[in-house]
């Protein structure tokens, strides 16, 4: 009688235990990784604006600081997202006809607000307040990245929770003093750039400020800070 | 007499006086493969097995129903509310994957023990244990709210940075439930490969020859074959052996390492290993003694096996009983206010008739099998089987539902009430059972030919 298959076949059969474990491996990465990458997070992913303005301009050459529009950063869980007033300060004087400012204007004649894209959205199951991160040494651009090199403001981290807990998991490594926090251009402290504090201490090693700042701003401990409900209420 | 395996004895059954034989008389080697394989492929579809098809494909087609719906909506549309929040989800779970043990039991522990009377029952008990772990897997995750997100509960590097609880014993329930789900499957393969290669030689049909000979990996029988297939299937036996008593433990401590009164009690993980033994067992039989009937396979699954499942049952019907009784004797004897009115609300409460309902099938009734006559008649044996697979749903019902409804604080009581598609997902898991029964023993053998053929006098070796 015939064979059923041909010789082939225990090739095929062979090659086929391999087959399974490599193609469900690389599978599994592959979701892992598109569900990191900015194809999912739309991390580094510049959003159109109705006015595509821009924070390098704003920030990096006038110099304007991030409270001046984002009054509420300090005292409230919510940053603020200036009114159109705020705009119409400076461009009420300058670059006045500038067609680009059409909508900013017209939005100050009708009292309607501008729709701004949001770039930086949490889920709204996660808790999260501005200032306390502000009042306990984290710099702005700790999470939002290098905002004064941003012609357009994109989302400078995945905003994932793997994210969060780096540092809700090791604040040390990224506290810096109070009067820094909205400095664009700070750097950690290293021997050829040491960072001294109000009182005259003088630090060349982040983990060595971390540390002290923790204890200073009376930072609250990991176990706390990387509990469930610290951030899912 | 000899009463009892002489020495020299493999696998020769010697049954003790007056006890039916584990195999009829008048089989041969050929005979035997011949009534198992043709069941599957000469004989005609019948209507009988069409209309048994029907019904269960029918009750599948109310679970779909009920499943969209609840995707739709969420798990509002159940009874379940706080502060009974487990419900029928939770009941179904632990019935089905209990059912499941009594296959694990049959394939691995009595193939350890080199119980014979096993070999004609443990490829279909193997299957119903496989269908019934598909059952129990389905109810967690419909119960999840968030069906979709079930990975969740699995160890993977994620973007959340976090792993899940393993402190929670409903973690453990993910690795006992999945490691036995795969244990199962990977054994009933193992041991169907040679019974693979036989349908492909038997088989006229070049694409069933096909099929089988894919299933069958390129079987030969020869002496090799053979030899690393009994080093493999002993092991797989003696990896299956602790999941008997190891996924009903896990399931009970669910419970166990709760606080709720009537859960936290260190008698759980046997008394659950034992009820789960229990309605295994009464599935086996609810499922041996029709096939037998209608597939002519008296002479191969005899009253012995029926006789010995029913002392199985039994005997795990007394250990569940020596549970109930302790679990009211320890709500006595522990002083807890809160032990004592979790009796008392079960005997007097507002489930009090579910509960004597649950004593009379699963403790009172079941007594009938000490009678021998009893034993020997598959009518009887059939329905207690049924009664004492109702009696095990309600002692799971009576465990989740009295002790969540009424615990610590009467002010945060509650009563619960399942909706019709509470009834709608159970009875679509039973017809999926029903239907996958029906679906195996048309296209697999549903008796172990190679097992069985060794248990004729010519298979038997005997030392020199």
């Amino acid at each position: 009688m015939a064979q059923v298959f041909h010789r082939s076949a225990n090739t095929i059969a062979r090659a086929s235990i391999i087959g399974v474990v490599v193609v469900v491996s690389v599978l599994l990465w592959a979701a892992l990784e598109i569900q990191r990458s900015p194809y999912a997070t739309y991390q580094n992913v510049a959003q159109a604006q109705p006015v595509p303005f821009s924070h390098q301009h704003h920030v990096g050459g006038d110099g304007i600081d991030c409270r001046y529009c984002h009054t509420s950063v300090e005292s409230s869980g919510f940053a603020g997202i200036p009114p159109t007033k705020t705009c119409m300060n400076c461009h009420s004087q300058i670059w006045t006809n500038a067609p680009m400012l059409e909508p900013v204007r017209e939005s100050y004649r009708t009292g309607e607000s501008l729709i701004w894209t949001r770039v930086n959205d949490l889920p709204d199951f996660v808790y999260f307040d501005h200032s306390i991160h502000i009042n306990k040494g984290v710099g702005c651009a700790s999470c939002h990245g290098p905002v004064d090199k941003m012609p357009l403001t994109y989302a400078a981290n995945s905003l994932q929770m793997e994210w969060c807990l780096n540092c809700h998991r090791a604040p040390e490594k990224f506290l810096r003093p109070r009067d820094q926090v909205f400095n664009m251009r700070y750097e950690q402290p290293s021997s050829d750039n040491p960072v001294k504090l109000a009182d005259g201490s003088v630090f060349t090693d982040q983990i060595a400020l971390g540390n002290e700042l923790k204890h200073r701003y009376n930072i609250r401990s990991t176990e706390d800070i990387t509990s469930c409900s610290t951030c899912h209420r | 007499m000899q009463q009892g395996p002489e020495e020299n004895t493999v696998l020769m059954d010697v049954p003790w006086p007056e006890e039916p034989p584990v195999l009829g008389p008048g089989q041969t080697f050929g005979s035997m493969t011949d009534t198992i394989a043709d069941a599957v492929l000469t004989r005609p579809i019948g209507l009988g097995w069409l209309a048994g098809l029907a019904i269960g494909m029918g009750l599948v087609a109310i679970l779909m129903a009920a499943v969209t719906y609840l995707f739709l909506i969420g798990v509002g549309i159940w009874g379940i509310n706080i502060p009974i929040g487990w419900g029928f989800a939770i009941i179904n779970f632990v019935w089905w994957i209990g059912i499941g043990h009594a296959g694990t039991l049959i394939s691995a522990i009595l193939l350890l023990l080199k119980q014979t009377w096993r070999n004609s029952i443990n490829r279909f008990a193997e299957a119903m244990t496989l269908f019934a772990v598909a059952c129990a897997g389905m109810f967690p995750l419909l119960h999840m709210g968030r069906p979709w997100l079930a990975y969740w509960m699995f160890p993977y590097p994620s973007s959340m940075g976090v792993w899940p609880q393993f402190r929670s014993p409903l973690v453990w329930d993910v690795f006992a439930v999945s490691t036995y789900a795969t244990i199962s499957a990977v054994f009933w393969y193992v041991g169907l490969v040679p019974d693979f290669a036989t349908m492909r030689e038997k088989a006229s049909h070049p694409l069933t020859k096909k099929v089988y000979g894919m299933l069958g990996l390129g079987w030969r029988g020869s002496a090799r074959h053979w030899k690393r297939y009994e080093a493999l299937y002993i092991l797989l036996a003696g990896i299956a052996t602790p999941l008997v008593l190891s996924v009903h433990t896990v399931v009970s401590f669910d419970f166990a390492i709760s606080i709720v009164p009537g859960w936290h009690t260190t008698i759980f993980p046997p008394y659950f290993v034992a009820g789960a033994i229990y309605s295994g067992f009464a599935m086996v039989l609810v499922l041996a003694i029709p096939i037998r009937h209608y597939y002519h396979l008296e002479s191969m699954i005899t009253m012995r096996h029926l006789q010995n499942a029913a002392k199985i049952m039994l005997a795990t019907g007394l250990i569940v009983a020596y549970g109930y009784f302790f679990e009211a004797f320890m709500a006595f004897y522990s002083g807890s206010t809160y032990e004592r009115f979790m009796m008392q609300n079960r005997w007097f409460g507002p489930y009090a008739v579910f509960y004597w309902t649950l004593i009379l099938f699963n403790l009172v009734i079941p007594q009938v099998l000490w009678a021998p006559k009893i034993r020997a008649n598959t009518r009887w044996l059939f329905l207690i089987s049924l009664v004492i697979l109702v009696g095990m749903w309600l002692e799971r019902f009576i465990i989740i539902v009295t002790s969540l409804s009424r615990d610590f604080l009467p002010s945060s009581w509650g009563h619960y009430v399942a909706t019709r598609w509470d009834y709608a997902v159970f009875f679509g898991t039973i017809g999926f059972f029903t239907a996958a029964i029906f679906i195996f023993i048309r296209i697999m053998p549903a008796i172990s030919i190679f097992e069985m053929r060794t248990l004729l006098p010519e298979a038997e070796v005997k030392a020199k």
